[in-house]
């Protein structure tokens, strides 16, 4: 278990736009009469995707949203860990350190994340980039991996890996998926099957 | 080795598109209306007759889990829920199925439902997969439009509604009723079993939990034949199988081969062997993280399918095969799988709350050599107290690396704590 808290500054109120509001109710549509708790996860995620991180408010406002008591909210937003309860940088880096991506290198990347950023959780002055070790996000044979915001960046080197925090944080544009010849999970250096037709 | 012809997912890669005409020009959605007018228990028997075993990691045979739901209909509704919460460590097949090959997962859900009477699935996508969440959104816009689903879905007269829903980060989310209590909207905590997910399910429903690879694979097995899926393979370990290669390895890959495969042939025509060569090899973790790990003796000669592996004590799980070389630290290697299990336990039950971070403190203090050599037996003793009593299977999932680790490697565990830094220093 992950021991996870509300950050201790907190804005005062929370409340989606209009636009949010329709997405909302969309996603709302998905379950039965009388199930629309099971949105919870969805509509957080747009909080947080509106707010930058997930305040407290956010959570108090989706759960009334719900018809859901504050506190089933709060152990729904307090449980998963996507959640970020407390402010990120623009740019936030969740570095995959499982073994597979261990296995690899995620050590050299997080002296990356060390050097360029600072420890798990500082911002940039800036105000441009942080980063958190995370458990495995899934991309295995593309290791060592990172998830940064809604777009995974594969098969890095502590170069271009700092190459890509510097064009990042300098808004210049950066190709995602694998930094290097591959196009997604076949092996380096030409395919072992389906090589004739699709 | 598999022919291109017998591989189910031809666009694995993404070389090809995954919208729906390239879906449909590698045969998906044909004749998709024709299977469902043959029938529940004809979709069923022909998924039976393959011999598919649950690709998610636990080998369930499939056809027989979507016969345990409720024949007659007593008016509740009956759900198909997906599991594509793949976050077992090493494991990356279900992402390719739903960024590259997302109509094959539909027509699966949609001849699966039919086959269990459900009008509605829910897809569940790790709250990671973003991405890969937007693809299947796609897919599922572009299969309403065309008719494939809602209202007389391909033509079947049968009605079939796919909602397209996703997680926020919880590994336990990908054990069926952790995944139904997510899916309600609250912590994904495991359920009590009885009752089952076949009677009292979502919402109390009647529901079926399938993992991504057993549905996509569906539709293919129903064109084909299950005689043809059960000609590959063999007996009881039929078909093809979607296997991850990572660590260690020149070129590491996802690629479709038969059940059975040589773990050696694996590795060596796919993954351009291991990285120094073979004899440079220290331990494969077949399966996915929460298998025990093999060292090569066993490795030199296994075979890649659930009986092979259960017999040298470990398991196919995802297929997620884990190579790690003679550099490897491997006490590191696993108390780094302990810490995940720390981290993704949900809090329920006792010895695993306690235990998987108990077992990680131990194995990084045994990395650092800085452990006594009886608090080898002490952990060994943990992991079996863990074993078995927790309500779901993570709590043996964190327990079984570290009793391969044991196992397997117990002299190198007793050598670097009779020479590491502690000892040192109290000879000195």
């Amino acid at each position: 278990m992950s021991v996870r808290r509300l950050h201790a500054e907190q804005p005062d109120s929370f409340a989606f736009t209009d636009e949010n509001v329709s997405w909302a109710e969309g996603q709302i549509a998905k379950f039965p009469q009388g199930r629309q708790a099971s949105a919870i996860i969805p509509l957080l995620w747009q909080a947080q995707k509106q707010a930058g991180w997930l305040p407290e408010p956010a959570i108090r406002y989706v759960a009334d949203m719900l018809d859901m008591p504050h506190i089933r909210a709060m152990e729904v937003a307090t449980f998963y860990t996507m959640f970020n309860l407390s402010p990120v940088g623009e740019h936030f880096v969740q570095l995959c350190g499982t073994t597979p991506c261990w296995l690899r290198g995620a050590d050299d990347l997080k002296s990356v994340c060390r050097k360029v950023i600072g420890e798990q959780g500082d911002i940039t002055e800036d105000g441009k980039l942080s980063w958190l070790e995370v458990e495995c996000l899934g991309a295995c044979v593309n290791a060592p991996m990172v998830q940064i915001n809604d777009d995974f960046y594969e098969d890095l080197t502590a170069e271009n890996f700092e190459q890509l925090l510097d064009d990042l944080r300098n808004g210049k544009p950066v190709a995602t998926g694998p930094q290097n010849s591959r196009h997604g999970s076949e092996p380096e250096g030409g395919l072992t099957v389906l090589k004739g037709d699709k | 080795m598999l022919r291109d012809e017998d591989r189910i997912f031809k666009n694995i890669y993404g070389l090809d598109g995954a919208d729906l005409t390239a879906a449909k020009a590698r045969g998906d959605w044909d004749g998709t209306g024709e299977l469902i007018k043959k029938g529940r228990d004809w979709v069923i028997d022909e998924v039976k007759a393959s011999g598919l075993r649950g690709r998610g990691g636990a080998g369930f045979p499939t056809g027989l889990k979507w016969s345990f739901m409720p024949k007659e209909n007593d008016g509740r509704p009956h759900y198909l829920v997906i599991n594509a919460d793949e976050s077992e460590p090493g494991t990356c097949k279900d992402r390719d199925i739903l960024r590259h090959e997302p109509h094959k997962l539909l027509e699966g859900c949609l001849l699966a439902g039919f086959a269990m009477g459900a009008h509605a699935c829910y897809i569940y996508v790790r709250g990671e997969f973003i991405r890969e969440r937007e693809a299947v959104q796609r897919a599922v816009d572009e299969a309403y439009a065309a008719g494939l689903l809602g209202k007389n879905a391909a033509g079947s007269g049968w009605d079939y509604d796919i909602y397209v829903h996703h997680g926020a980060g919880a590994y336990i989310c990908g054990e069926e009723t952790a995944l139904i209590e997510s899916l309600e909207g609250k912590k994904g905590q495991p359920r009590l079993k009885p009752p089952f997910p076949a009677n009292m399910g979502l919402y109390g429903c009647p529901t079926t939990v399938n993992n991504v690879e057993s549905i996509a694979v569906a539709p293919t097995i129903c064109r084909r034949g299950g005689g043809w899926f059960s000609g590959l393979g063999r007996d009881g370990n039929t078909g093809t199988k979607l296997f991850c290669i990572s660590g260690h390895v020149n070129n590491p890959c996802n690629v479709e081969e038969e059940m059975g495969i040589p773990l050696k042939e694996l590795i060596e025509k796919h993954a351009g062997g291991v990285r120094g060569g073979w004899d440079n090899l220290l331990a494969v973790i077949p399966g996915g993280s929460s298998v025990p790990l093999l060292p090569k003796e066993i490795c030199d000669t296994v075979l890649m399918d659930f009986d092979s592996l259960k017999e040298v004590q470990s398991g196919l799980g995802t297929a997620a095969v884990i190579v790690m070389d003679k550099s490897t630290d491997i006490i590191k290697a696993i108390a780094r799988i302990s810490h995940f299990y720390k981290h993704e336990s949900c809090g329920q039950c006792t010895p695993c709350r306690e235990g998987t971070g108990w077992m990680w403190r131990v194995l990084e203090r045994m990395a650092a050599g800085e452990a006594q050599v009886k608090e080898i037996d002490m952990l060994l003793q943990v992991t079996k107290q863990i074993e078995g009593h927790t309500i779901c299977a993570l709590g043996d999932a964190a327990a079984w690396p570290v009793q391969g680790l044991i196992r397997h490697f117990r002299p190198l565990i007793e050598a670097r704590l009779t020479q590491g830094p502690s000892h040192q220093e109290a000879a000195e």
